[in-house]
């Protein structure tokens, strides 16, 4: 492996009161890159997120971040992981700027560098101008923005968000994936984002991890995890005839790009590297076929991750 | 240490600015004002009686026509005090895991307990700045008033008295910290809070009645009988904060108290006013000196409660 691993979980598993939330758990995330923690409500994302941080004690197995145990060294850990929880909370009556200057210098910042950063990171996020309003007074959007912010004060190498889009309006989820890209990129971040909102994960996640009920379903790098899960290909043809005859079957899948046909009753369905729609369709008439009607589905992480859990 | 530090800074700094503390401050000072002008106006009748320690009358003297009820003691400190405690501490951790500040808190690289202890130190302050400021403005305005200056043992018994009262409150902080650490809404640890309040005030001498009289029926009279009922029930009392922080500022205030319980105050007429010679400031020390110590090991295991709850709990977001 050319790059360093920040994150490392060996076995690990939590149990409350005898319920096995995870179980096993092999986590690996590379310094830089953007990983996607997907899984159901209830998969155990939260609390393998709250053992990285150390809040939570393992019943058995082994975290690592960045080297460090996080079960003996939570607070090395702490002082280089930003951690957004899944229902991020502000001290309300506190202005936007108190509130991340509380933050640094719980985090040791100097006191003479604290404007300077705060005001830095509310800049990135956009919120310079609310930097005196209470938060008391912030929409959902923009404490989640400020949630981004109050992160960025202490600089850390690794950041966990929990969920960061919940709740949240197309738009402002908009803004936020892209800051979240943005500062990976600029800082040279290593992001574990959790979610269940996959078309979310799959626009800024390279890698995912797929879990449910406590164990790592798969892993992997998204478009490879497509192609494991869906060998016949990224879109799916669904072709609805009068009549269905061999001769027409073996013309489409001679069509170059066609992976697979399946019939079922009337309906054939085509698994297809890519839309060949047109292609299909003077097939169809070559073979002398009465076409009735012609849909075509593209498949997404969606698709993979409810084949997982079928799977469950 | 400096996690700790920023904690305490940024409670007290809440503390101060909040409309809890202005509202409570104003109620106490009022308390105290009023109390001052009815007790001020009996000061200087009284004052013919005894030459010694007026400037303390200040603090405990009660209106005949409207007995107790307006004494100082009783309406500042003994009743307020548990009230300013409650309400600094009983959201102090619930509050914040309800707003969801809790774990975005635990996750910044301070130690756990800096958090609870920055709390109950902030709170400590708090009341300490309050109370003193309070006793001051009293003494103060009766200073003006009646026109008698303190004379240096009745400074430093105030002095004592602060610091027992300071303790009082801490106890009530503490107190209302554990509830707001094992309820998770925060009515529901205020209530607790208040009912405990309201037990030790209104119910424990009840109760302490009802324990001597079972202990030691009353239906054969006889001064012994009555005096070991009275004792069993000064005993089951002693258990309480209020009784004990009671006891030790009437004798601190009170140079005159000999004796604590009410053995005294039925045999003699008058109460107090049996021996009219006052105690040695190191005497009276040594008298409360039981009092001081239970109040604070009182304290002490409340916090140490709530702190090993607090240590173990886990946090979800």
């Amino acid at each position: 492996m050319s790059k360093q691993l920040v994150v490392e979980t060996v076995d690990l598993t939590k149990a409350y009161d005898g319920v096995t939330v995870v179980d096993k758990l092999n986590l690996r995330v590379e310094e830089g890159e953007i990983f996607g923690f997907l899984g159901p409500n209830g998969a155990g994302k939260t609390t393998t997120i709250l053992m990285l941080l150390g809040l939570t004690e393992p019943t058995s197995g082994v975290v690592r971040v960045c080297g460090y145990d996080s079960t003996r060294e939570p607070l090395k850990v702490k002082r280089i992981t930003g951690y957004i929880p899944e229902t991020v909370g502000f001290y309300e009556d506190l202005t936007a700027e108190q509130n991340l200057a509380y933050t640094a210098r719980l985090n040791d910042l100097a006191e003479w560098l604290i404007p300077d950063r705060v005001g830095e990171s509310l800049d990135t996020v956009g919120l310079s101008t609310a930097a005196d309003q209470k938060v008391g007074e912030f929409s959902r959007g923009m404490k989640q923005r400020l949630a981004i912010a109050d992160m960025l004060v202490k600089m850390p190498q690794i950041a966990i968000l929990d969920e960061p889009t919940i709740a949240i309006d197309p738009e402002g989820v908009n803004q936020i994936l892209d800051l979240i890209k943005k500062i990976a990129r600029e800082h040279n971040m290593t992001i574990i984002m959790s979610s269940h909102q996959l078309n979310q994960v799959q626009r800024i996640c390279r890698r995912v991890g797929i879990i449910g009920k406590g164990r790592m379903l798969a892993e992997g790098m998204v478009e490879q995890l497509m192609k494991d899960a869906l060998g016949g290909g990224r879109f799916k043809v669904e072709i609805q005839l009068a009549e269905v005859t061999a001769d027409i079957v073996d013309r489409i899948k001679q069509i170059n790009g066609v992976v697979e046909v399946e019939r079922s009753g009337d309906l054939l369905l085509v698994g297809c590297t890519q839309d060949l729609r047109p292609q299909i369709a003077k097939a169809i008439i070559a073979g002398d076929g009465s076409l009735i009607g012609m849909k075509i589905k593209s498949y997404a992480l969606e698709d993979i991750y409810m084949k997982y859990f079928h799977e469950v | 240490m400096r996690g700790l530090m920023t904690v305490f800074g940024k409670e007290l700094a809440d503390d101060f600015t909040s409309w809890r503390f202005l509202i409570l401050f104003a109620m106490v000072a009022v308390a105290g004002v009023f109390t001052l002008y009815i007790d001020s106006q009996n000061i200087l009748a009284q004052a013919a009686e005894s030459n010694q320690f007026i400037f303390l009358k200040l603090f405990t003297t009660a209106d005949e026509t409207l007995p107790g009820l307006l004494q100082f003691l009783n309406m500042m400190a003994v009743f307020f005090v548990p009230i300013v405690g409650i309400a600094l501490g009983f959201d102090a951790i619930n509050e914040e895991r309800n707003s969801g500040t809790m774990s975005r808190l635990l996750s910044q690289p301070i130690y756990r307990d800096a958090v609870i202890n920055g709390k109950f130190l902030a709170g400590v302050v708090t009341i300490a700045i309050m109370v003193t400021s309070i006793v001051l403005l009293v003494a103060g305005v009766g200073l003006r008033m009646i026109g008698v200056p303190p004379n240096s043992e009745e400074v430093i018994r105030l002095m004592l008295f602060l610091v027992v009262t300071i303790f009082y409150g801490a106890f009530w902080l503490g107190l209302s910290i554990l509830f707001s650490i094992f309820f998770r809404r925060v009515a529901t640890s205020a209530l607790a809070s208040i009912a405990v309040w309201i037990f030790l005030f209104f119910f424990m001498p009840m109760l302490a009645g009802i324990v001597a009289n079972f202990m030691v029926p009353l239906e054969e009279a006889g001064t012994e009988v009555y005096l070991s009922n009275l004792g069993i029930q000064s005993a089951v009392l002693q258990v309480s904060p209020v009784r004990l922080y009671q006891e030790a500022i009437s004798v601190i205030l009170v140079p005159g108290a000999r004796t604590l319980g009410q053995t005294i105050q039925i045999l003699g007429v008058g109460g107090y006013r049996l021996i009219p010679n006052p105690l040695s400031l190191d005497q009276s020390l040594l008298l409360v000196w039981p009092h001081m110590v239970s109040l604070i090991a009182l304290t002490a295991v409340c916090f140490a409660v709530s702190y090993i709850k607090f240590m173990k709990e886990e946090i979800r977001a």
